[in-house]
């Protein structure tokens, strides 16, 4: 129906397909193509972390079966979104090429201040929550300012912050070294059990694919109205249609054990929000900017001191709401919070996702992707009874992989001419 | 397109000019008394060997630095200038020579830098067809501006970084060393390009080492020396009195290159 409409008008009418040098895709099958072009240049986006993540739950669900169970996989929604809370922190700084090392620490202490505030000193939970994610606003604009005003490279300031948050979270947590959170609190059940009702579930797996088609819809009009090349008709309808598809098969699949877990619907809600943020915004263009090229973005007039603030402040507050959120999980703030290996799982998925290491690359999926990767391995090893030794080896050569098919793709898109 | 009227130079307006404009950076003074004019649909060729203080020149007018003395009058009223914002609302663009591009957007994203429409929802739209106008118009050939920057050749890289200097409207533009580093073609395509920034009635000054570039397109030479005007020049000077006045002497390394090489032309003639 609409490559008839796409032919009508002819090409050297459309302002941007004037040189004749460039092969466009309009139709599907050309979008297809197009895409497999892009792939096979290096332009690999987040398909090596969903070819990894079929390969990883095909392994599983031979060797054990009840890997792919509804019941395990609204466990493993639950576990997700407490790191994936903080590895979409991890995402704002390795996009300006930066790092934060303590966000595992931070984490702690933003469990460890629940704990106190809320448990012993009896605030109000929204109060004893804000009061964390200040704390971590506080210490992420710290970061900002030893990097911007001394040029401390992020990588050692945070280093000496995951020292210095370790002590105060032991500080706080005093001489019981642990605060248990009272079972059949909101919060507790928040982040074990609270899970959204089947109907609004339903409701909600439709909307993305019902969004991405009027927005698709109108752009497409709005760009043949200002004769630029504009996607064909069905190319526009038929990615939300496989979305909704997908989505619903998946949330029908998850209700037949709890549910949606609501802690995972924040989770993902906080990943729409970001990638909002970076695509469509001026401060998400600008944090691209910084991290490709510093120097030109000051150039260019962009306050390049406020965006570092920005990204270190966005981080150390994800953590510590990942912190609130993994207390109200374990329904205790304990000297183990955020130690061990939250720090580089939050890293690690950031990068297995697709954010590279050094700046200018990367999108807030890479973090949804990344940590259900991570949490897959994890969950997927507990269920065989290994210990935690096998499992910290595979997810180090996981990680290890990932960044290998980075960087391969990376010297492939240099070679494509499309670094 | 804006084409400016046909007028004998003396009976126009300067757009701008610099007058006994000086520089110091403590005891060491980079600009001297330094007078010139350009004018609109001109081309301006700044000359002079390392050190003679174009790029010292080129951030005084830019905004960068504040001159020690000396007056800049833009369209004949004085003015004053304490950073590159200011120079940008007055409508003096700068493409500097490392370009200053973001190798990981694309070219609207690069063109829009900092100046994006509707920040909160990036209007990709208006942005797209006014980098498609901007670069139509400059004769511009870029296949995609959905390409990132990382992907285009040095001379398309030009082109875009010119392009961005076009957004604001800008009145004069400063092009530092725009072929330096770009082949044969590119530089063709970048000289076709100021050709076509005079033709809207810009006035352009372009800092170059290679005369025969800035023979191509410059209407008046003007030398720098240590510091100090050495002299303007028209296109039809010849090599020897730009040389000359560049280094400052008739008896330099080229012309004694030169004659070094006329010399055993001539012993190898007659020893025939």
């Amino acid at each position: 129906m609409s490559s008839v409409a796409d032919k009508q008008t002819t090409p050297s009418s459309l302002l941007d397909r004037s040189d004749v040098r460039v092969t466009h895709a309009s139709g599907l099958v050309e979008t297809v193509n197009a895409f497999k072009d892009r792939v096979r240049s290096g332009d690999l986006g987040s398909l090596p972390v969903i070819v990894g993540l079929v390969l990883i739950w095909s392994i599983f669900t031979i060797i054990n079966p009840v890997f792919l169970s509804a019941n395990n996989l609204v466990n493993l929604l639950f576990d997700c979104s407490t790191v994936g809370i903080i590895a979409l922190g991890i995402v704002c700084v390795l996009m300006l090429g930066e790092i934060d090392l303590s966000v595992g620490s931070m984490s702690g202490v933003g469990s460890a201040l629940l704990g106190v505030l809320w448990v012993k000193q009896g605030l109000p939970v929204p109060l004893a929550i804000g009061i964390s994610l200040c704390a971590g606003a506080l210490t992420g604009l710290c970061y900002a300012y030893m990097r911007t005003r001394f040029g401390m490279p992020s990588f050692v300031s945070t280093l000496a912050g995951l020292l210095a948050l370790l002590g105060f979270q032991l500080f706080l947590l005093g001489s019981t070294g642990s605060i248990n959170l009272p079972y059949g609190s909101s919060m507790v059940s928040f982040g074990q059990l609270l899970i959204i009702p089947t109907w609004l579930s339903y409701v909600l797996a439709l909307v993305p694919g019902l969004v991405m088609m009027v927005m698709g819809i109108r752009v497409r009009q709005k760009r043949m109205a200002v004769r630029l090349s504009a996607k064909s008709m069905t190319t526009v309808l038929v990615k939300p249609l496989l979305l909704t598809v997908l989505l619903v098969v998946v949330v029908g699949y998850l209700n037949q054990s709890r549910g949606v877990p609501w802690m995972f619907g924040v989770f993902v809600t906080l990943v729409l929000g970001l990638n909002y943020a970076l695509t469509k915004t001026r401060w998400g263009r600008c944090m691209f900017a910084v991290g490709g090229n510093a120097e030109a973005a000051r150039r260019a007039g962009i306050n390049v001191k406020r965006i570092y603030v920005s990204a270190f402040v966005l981080c150390s507050t994800l953590a510590t709401l990942g912190g609130v959120f993994a207390a109200s999980r374990l329904a205790s703030a304990s000297q183990q919070a955020g130690t061990a290996d939250v720090n580089l799982n939050a890293i690690a998925a950031a990068v297995i996702g697709g954010t590279s290491l050094f700046g200018g690359r990367g999108s807030a999926w890479s973090a949804l992707l990344g940590i259900i990767v991570i949490q897959s391995i994890a969950n997927g090893l507990t269920l065989l009874n290994l210990p935690s030794a096998h499992r910290y080896m595979i997810t180090g050569a996981v990680l290890a992989i990932a960044v290998i098919v980075d960087s391969l793709a990376r010297q492939s898109r240099l070679s494509h001419g499309k670094a | 397109m804006v084409t400016q009227e046909a007028s004998p130079l003396a009976a126009r307006q300067p757009l701008l000019s610099l007058r006994k404009v000086s520089k110091h950076f403590g005891a060491v003074a980079a600009l001297t008394e330094i007078d010139l004019d350009v004018y609109p649909g001109e081309v301006v060729a700044l000359v002079g060997d390392n050190g003679a203080g174009k790029s010292t020149l080129v951030k005084t007018i830019a905004g960068a630095h504040r001159p020690s003395a000396g007056d800049i009058l833009f369209a004949g009223q004085p003015v004053e200038m304490n950073g590159p914002s200011d120079a940008l609302e007055l409508g003096i663009a700068t493409v500097f020579q490392d370009l200053a591009l973001c190798e990981n957007l694309d070219v609207v994203a690069n063109i829009f830098l900092g100046q994006e429409l509707s920040p909160f929802h990036l209007n990709e739209i208006d942005m797209e067809v006014t980098a498609w106008t901007l670069l139509n118009e400059l004769a511009a050939r870029i296949p995609n501006v959905r390409d990132v920057v990382a992907s285009l050749s040095g001379g398309q890289r030009q082109t875009v970084a010119i392009a961005r200097s076009l957004l604001l409207n800008p009145k004069i533009i400063m092009l530092d060393e725009p072929t330096a580093a770009l082949g044969v073609a590119q530089t063709a395509e970048v000289l076709n390009l100021v050709e076509r920034l005079k033709d809207r009635g810009l006035g352009v000054i372009m800092i170059s080492h290679n005369m025969q570039d800035v023979r191509a397109v410059a209407d008046r030479i003007a030398v720098l020396r240590l510091g100090r005007n050495n002299g303007v020049f028209t296109v039809d000077a010849t090599n020897e009195e730009l040389i000359g006045a560049i280094t400052g002497a008739t008896d330099n390394a080229v012309s004694r290159r030169e004659k070094r090489l006329a010399d055993t032309k001539q012993v190898a003639g007659n020893s025939q």
